[in-house]
């Protein structure tokens, strides 16, 4: 059982981290979502062997019971996640319907201290096919 | 006193509530987290006297003791830097009302901004690893929300780096809490002290390493500060102040709490590997502000380059090097805030924050002129100004230890700061004004004006850094107390497991 839960753990951080990787927003926060899940595996791994409910009467807890604590954190971390990543999927969207494009884009900033002419090239000034013309003369790599 | 300890946290989010249900009454919200970030303050204050004359505050939370219950724990190095970092959050909160546009503030700006001061109160507060995790998300959901709050095609972008990362660090910390519990079965801080030293030495390694890593990503330590000046200057500029002043520098804290009280590293050499983070901090960060044009970006690079400051103390691991970064923690968070209030103040009157675009600012508003010098002194670390007093002590601590390279680049890197200083001051304030500027505001030869209350507000933080270099020394002994609490956790642990009667049981070594 700890075997399995332990692999499906070490997968989600795998294919998670893959995902992260990725220049497509989608599958950044698609990303995000399962390296959560697998820390939430974890978690309830933490607690060590599954046993019967933690339910304490007159005489304490039963025998073998499961440790309650990390079910709990576990519920308060998925918590957690779910609403950062429900403000994350919005900003996406609001990303999305700003440049319609799902692509992370370069940091202007980077692009324009990249061209060498940050004393004189201004915010407005700059056109981003300019920028991108601009920073394949320094690395055909990057333009491409 | 320990139920005092919880109104920190409680009336900053009850004043969240409120301000909620007064949704649309910008008189009413105003009122509400002017007034319960004022209270927050004075009760911080009160708490500072009580743990300087009795020691450990312990508030166990439902009544439930620790290491069962959460508990809130109050020593030396958290109320001194929690009492710091409230006087500035409410001077950025009178700056806000000031600058923000009506319609911004409209936007649930004083629930966030009350929900981001019970997270900061609470991160310092806490006495249990995931409570802390809670805290940060308190603190870090109110951040994303007030980052993105104008939802314009600039702020969205970096919005999102921003959240990615954090979301990133939080899961690390998520899979830390895992591992730690895995391990030792306990969650709560002073019992871990104990717990950790018993585990094998491999695995300590591994769980502190971890956790550096996780606090390193908020605190913007190298090579993980990255984010940092891609997001910060791009929110308004009483909400970059905020940000500057107070999620790094609670990054700090948890690097300096966890490696102290849970791992004790205290007392064996100093750790060649955190020292070197601390170097390269402070060089990447001042070599990226020099580079840098805008007023918002040098600063956002002056927070890394700060950062390396502190860690410097924290490799240490002696009381002097301990203190010396309570202290310069103590007088980053207002001097790194001012500093971004006025180039917000800049901003507002000129419509640009661009060196190369604004000049002969001195001669107009000779007000933001001597605010600006006072602040960037300060960073800098010129006598008599507070950031002198911090880098002295770490300094001083470095040659104790007979760390002198550090020590050398820490010095270099102090002439670099007040160097990329001294540009922000030549490129906006002296000089003749810009022929042609490009914003309506900025034309002519009169003076410019900045609404009184963010110029106000502005003063007040200013007053305050100035007032922590005229109190250096006692200050300074406040630190050494922080320090050696951190250095021998033994009246920590005592405290908070010891016994019912908190107030006797925890005497501050």
């Amino acid at each position: 059982m700890t075997i399995a839960l332990a692999l499906v753990a070490a997968t989600l951080y795998a294919v998670g981290t893959y995902l992260l990787l990725q220049r497509t927003l989608t599958r950044i926060v698609i990303g995000l979502a399962l390296i959560g899940h697998g820390a939430n595996v974890l978690l309830l791994m933490g607690g060590g062997l599954p046993g019967v409910p933690p339910l304490t009467g007159p005489d304490g807890p039963p025998a073998g019971a499961a440790d309650p604590l990390p079910q709990a954190l576990a519920l308060t971390a998925i918590v957690i996640t779910f609403g950062i990543m429900a403000f994350l999927l919005a900003l996406a969207y609001r990303s999305w319907t700003i440049t319609h494009d799902d692509e992370v884009e370069d940091d202007v900033e980077d692009r324009r201290l990249a061209t060498g002419s940050a004393r004189t090239v201004h915010d407005e000034d700059l056109d981003p096919a300019d920028l991108i013309e601009a920073a394949g003369r320094g690395d055909p790599e990057v333009g491409s | 006193m320990t139920n005092l300890l919880a109104a920190t946290v409680f009336l900053p989010i009850a004043g969240a509530a409120l301000c909620l249900l007064a949704h649309g009454r910008s008189i009413v919200q105003r009122v509400i987290s002017l007034g319960t970030v004022v209270a927050a303050l004075l009760v911080s204050v009160g708490v500072v006297a009580a743990v300087h004359n009795d020691g450990v505050v312990v508030a166990a939370l439902g009544g439930w003791p620790a290491p069962y219950g959460i508990v809130l724990v109050a020593d030396m190095f958290s109320v001194l830097l929690l009492a710091v970092s409230l006087a500035t959050v409410l001077g950025v909160l009178v700056f806000a009302i000031g600058q923000l546009e009506h319609e911004v503030e409209q936007r649930f700006f004083h629930p966030l901004y009350l929900v981001l001061t019970a997270g900061v109160s609470a991160s310092f507060l806490t006495g249990d690893l995931f409570n802390l995790f809670v805290a940060f998300e308190m603190m870090l959901i109110a951040s994303y929300v007030l980052l993105a709050l104008g939802g314009r095609s600039d702020s969205v972008r970096p919005a999102m780096t921003y959240v990615v990362v954090n979301l990133l660090a939080s899961t690390f910390f998520i899979t830390a809490v895992a591992l730690v519990y895995a391990a030792t079965g306990s969650v709560n801080m002073a019992d871990l002290a104990g717990r950790i030293a018993d585990l094998p030495m491999g695995l300590q390694v591994a769980l502190s390493l971890l956790l550096l890593v996780v606090f390193g990503i908020k605190a913007a330590m190298f090579p993980l500060f990255f984010w940092l000046p891609d997001s910060y200057p791009t929110a308004p500029t009483a909400i970059t102040a905020v940000f500057a002043g107070l999620l790094t520098k609670i990054g700090v804290y948890a690097i300096i709490r966890t490696q102290t009280v849970l791992f004790g590293w205290g007392g064996d050499a100093p750790d060649p590997l955190v020292l070197f983070l601390a170097g390269a901090t402070m060089v990447v960060g001042v070599l990226g502000a020099v580079a840098q044009d805008d007023v918002k970006r040098i600063l956002s690079f002056h927070i890394v380059s700060q950062i390396g400051y502190m860690i410097f103390g924290l490799g240490l691991y002696t009381v002097a090097g301990l203190a010396g970064a309570t202290l310069f923690l103590v007088h980053q968070i207002p001097v790194k805030t001012s500093l971004f209030l006025v180039g917000g103040l800049v901003e507002k009157m000129t419509g640009t924050g661009q060196l190369s675009r604004v000049g002969g600012l001195a001669r107009r508003t000779p007000v933001t002129a001597v605010l600006f010098m006072l602040g960037a002194l300060s960073l800098a670390g010129l006598p008599p100004f507070s950031g002198f007093f911090g880098k002295l002590a770490l300094v001083q601590a470095g040659l104790e230890a007979e760390r002198f390279l550090i020590v050398g680049v820490s010095l270099a890197v102090s002439i670099l700061t007040l160097f990329s200083m001294t540009k922000i001051w030549a490129g906006a304030f002296w000089g003749l004004p810009e022929e042609d500027p490009p914003f309506e505001q900025a034309r002519g030869e009169g003076p410019l004006q900045a609404p009184r209350l963010m110029t106000g507000a502005t003063i007040g933080v200013i007053a305050l850094t100035l007032g922590i270099g005229l109190s250096a020394e006692p200050l300074w002994n406040l630190s050494v107390e922080a320090a050696q609490g951190l250095v021998d956790t033994s009246g920590y642990v005592e405290a908070v497991l010891g016994t019912e009667d908190v107030a006797t049981a925890g005497s501050a070594p």
